[in-house]
């Protein structure tokens, strides 16, 4: 039945942080690229109460199609909600690409529905590219080392994988743009939920977070210890920025969870941003997304975040934050 | 009650010894380590077991030496431990993980309550096992639980997804995967983990014993494959500053202070006449 359809690489629409967090526009936009290559549509998902938004700008942003879902009992989101749907549509029109970013949501839904629908899907990719073989080729970091590992799903479709937000570059809007919108009725029979969202609301602490900074103060253990590390703190206030930390720094105490940049914690994209301390493992640097200006300090020369850097300073990172707030004192006006 | 608690040993090491020549990884220089996500896991159903009339299974999928994390568990206050050991899964993708760890649960603990693992793991941080193997055990789940309460037969959840603060409630049986903003893991005695070693027996599963043999686990197991594994290569040709700190410091700042001071909306520059008295 589905032999002679135009293969698809679908684009879950993630839209409930849209204007913090781009990340369907990007995915869409990479899936352009890729779907020229194998000859395919790009079709964004729509799932949700009062849609037209979305299905506006997933147009604008370069969908083909837009499969829409639009009803009340999806005012908000909910992974087995969702998972039915996808589940049931994947299985009516056998995708050959599923791509979802990797917010906290996309994370917790894609393995689930990559174990329904009996595939394979990678974690948190930063790159997506086709093998010559026309197979979906998936970068993700890899093994807590500084590296990246190419994977590929032989043998089961649709091929999945989640992206790291600021991955790719969306495509500018344009309102002129046309898509086929399918809007379809929410199917009957779908199982009931077993988990109930009993209350959801926007977190107040959002407005704190590092990820909007301008100018980040990220610290590593080549700080030394806590006292030293707290100095930090001093150097983002005069710069008007934020402290970020690596993931050895957190579990020593020198620093919240909350400030933990890399993989597992934030992804951060400052204009500026200062490494003290910092070798450069991938669970980092993973998290430094489009670091506009990157300022490494670190003692060894060898460090990848020096080479990283666009200014690399070779020295006792301690040191150089003790300068630096001592200079900048005598230098800001205010 | 019955809580069952998914844990991983990861390398020790955050920054692993890299071989520049082969390209691989020395994970022998590499020391284990119970992953720290897990270990909040375990610390959670702790904390339950002390509130509840409740036992508690540690399970992992690991090489042998990951029997001194279950030992670690034991001596942590986990009462049994399973420690699933084949080279028949060695190089297991997240879904092949979770279809062996449904069979192991099956098998010895088929009764459970709850479900319990880490939000992700350290090394390979792919935060998928746990809710894969809620599908495999069709079970109501909720990732990266900050805080639990049980009544009867409810266990009600606070979490933060994507900057939303949600409670969600669900009935048992089922799994969660625990952040690491609460329930700080406690710290086990020597004499503890010297009694965890004594009296403490940990069963050792292999995959024939999970009715998994090479070709089932061909069939069921992984559906990716890592074709290579390289270096990041880093992106930014660069200036490099060395020398004194202070005189780096005044060379870094002379060269940037007006692009520092554009991003961060003040005017920076050198008051000589202030050095000067």
């Amino acid at each position: 039945m589905t032999t002679n359809r135009r293969k698809s690489i679908w684009v879950f629409g993630d839209y409930r942080n849209y204007y913090q967090n781009r990340v369907t526009l990007q995915l869409i936009a990479r899936a352009v690229a890729l779907a020229k290559t194998i000859n395919a549509e790009v079709c964004a998902l729509i799932f949700g109460h009062e849609i037209d938004e979305w299905i506006m700008e997933y147009t604008a942003h370069g969908a083909d199609r837009i499969l829409a879902i639009d009803d009340p009992a999806l005012k908000s989101y909910s992974t087995e909600k969702y998972l039915a749907i996808i589940e049931r549509l994947a299985r009516e029109r056998d995708p050959e690409i599923i791509l979802i970013g990797a917010t906290d949501f996309g994370r917790e839904f894609a393995p689930r529905l990559a174990k329904r629908l009996k595939t394979g899907l990678s974690a948190d990719c930063v790159g997506l590219d086709i093998t010559e073989d026309g197979l979906l080729l998936q970068i993700a970091p890899s093994f807590g080392g500084n590296m990246l590992a190419e994977i590929v799903t032989e043998f089961h479709r649709p091929q999945m994988a989640t992206v790291r937000p600021g991955t790719f570059k969306e495509i500018p809007h344009d309102y002129e743009r046309t898509a086929i919108v399918e809007r379809l009725p929410l199917m009957k029979g779908l199982p009931k939920p077993r988990v109930r969202l009993i209350e959801y609301e926007r977190s107040v602490e959002k407005e704190h977070t590092i990820e909007n900074a301008s100018v980040i103060v990220c610290g590593g253990r080549g700080m030394g210890n806590k006292e030293k590390f707290k100095k930090l703190q001093e150097l983002a206030r005069l710069l008007g920025g934020d402290v970020g930390a690596t993931r050895p720094v957190v579990y020593a105490g020198w620093a919240e969870h909350n400030v933990l940049v890399g993989q597992a914690g934030k992804h951060i994209k400052p204009k500026i941003l200062f490494s003290f301390g910092i070798s450069g493992a991938i669970q980092h640097t993973a998290g430094l997304g489009e670091a506009d200006f990157i300022v490494a300090i670190n003692k060894n020369p060898q460090a990848t975040m020096l080479k990283m850097a666009d200014v690399a300073i070779v020295g006792d990172a301690s040191d150089v934050v003790n300068n630096l707030i001592k200079e900048l004192k005598k230098r800001i006006r205010e | 009650m019955k809580l069952v608690v998914c844990i991983k040993q990861v390398p020790k090491v955050t920054e692993l010894p890299w071989d520049e020549k082969t390209g691989t990884l020395r994970r022998d220089l590499a020391s284990g380590m119970m992953n720290p996500a897990c270990k909040h896991a375990l610390e959670a159903a702790l904390q339950i077991k002390e509130n509840h009339n409740a036992s508690i299974t540690v399970i992992t999928m690991g090489p042998p030496a990951a029997e001194e994390m279950l030992r670690e568990a034991l001596a942590m206050g986990a009462d049994e431990a399973i420690l699933i050991c084949d080279w028949l899964l060695a190089g297991s993708d997240t879904f092949a993980t979770s279809l062996v760890l449904k069979e192991a649960i099956k098998k010895q603990c088929p009764k459970f309550d709850l479900i319990l693992c880490g939000a992700y793991t350290a090394d390979s941080e792919t935060a998928q096992v746990g809710p894969q193997l809620a599908e495999e055990l069709d079970l109501p789940a909720a990732a990266y639980v900050e805080k639990m309460e049980i009544t009867g037969k409810t266990l009600r959840v606070r979490r933060l997804v994507d900057n939303f603060r949600e409670t969600l409630e669900m009935e048992f049986p089922a799994l969660v995967t625990v952040s690491m903003e609460n329930y700080k893991p406690r710290y086990t005695s020597l004499a503890g983990l010297e009694n965890a070693f004594d009296q403490k027996d940990v069963s050792v599963l292999d995959a024939k014993s999970l009715g998994l043999s090479s070709s089932s686990i061909e069939q069921k197991g992984s559906r990716t494959r890592v074709r290579k594994v390289f270096l990041r290569k880093a992106q930014k040709g660069n200036v490099v500053l060395q020398g004194a700190a202070s005189n780096v410091v005044h060379e870094f700042l002379d060269r940037y202070q007006r692009k520092i001071g554009t991003v961060i909306g003040k005017s920076i520059e050198e008051k000589k006449q202030h050095d000067d008295k």
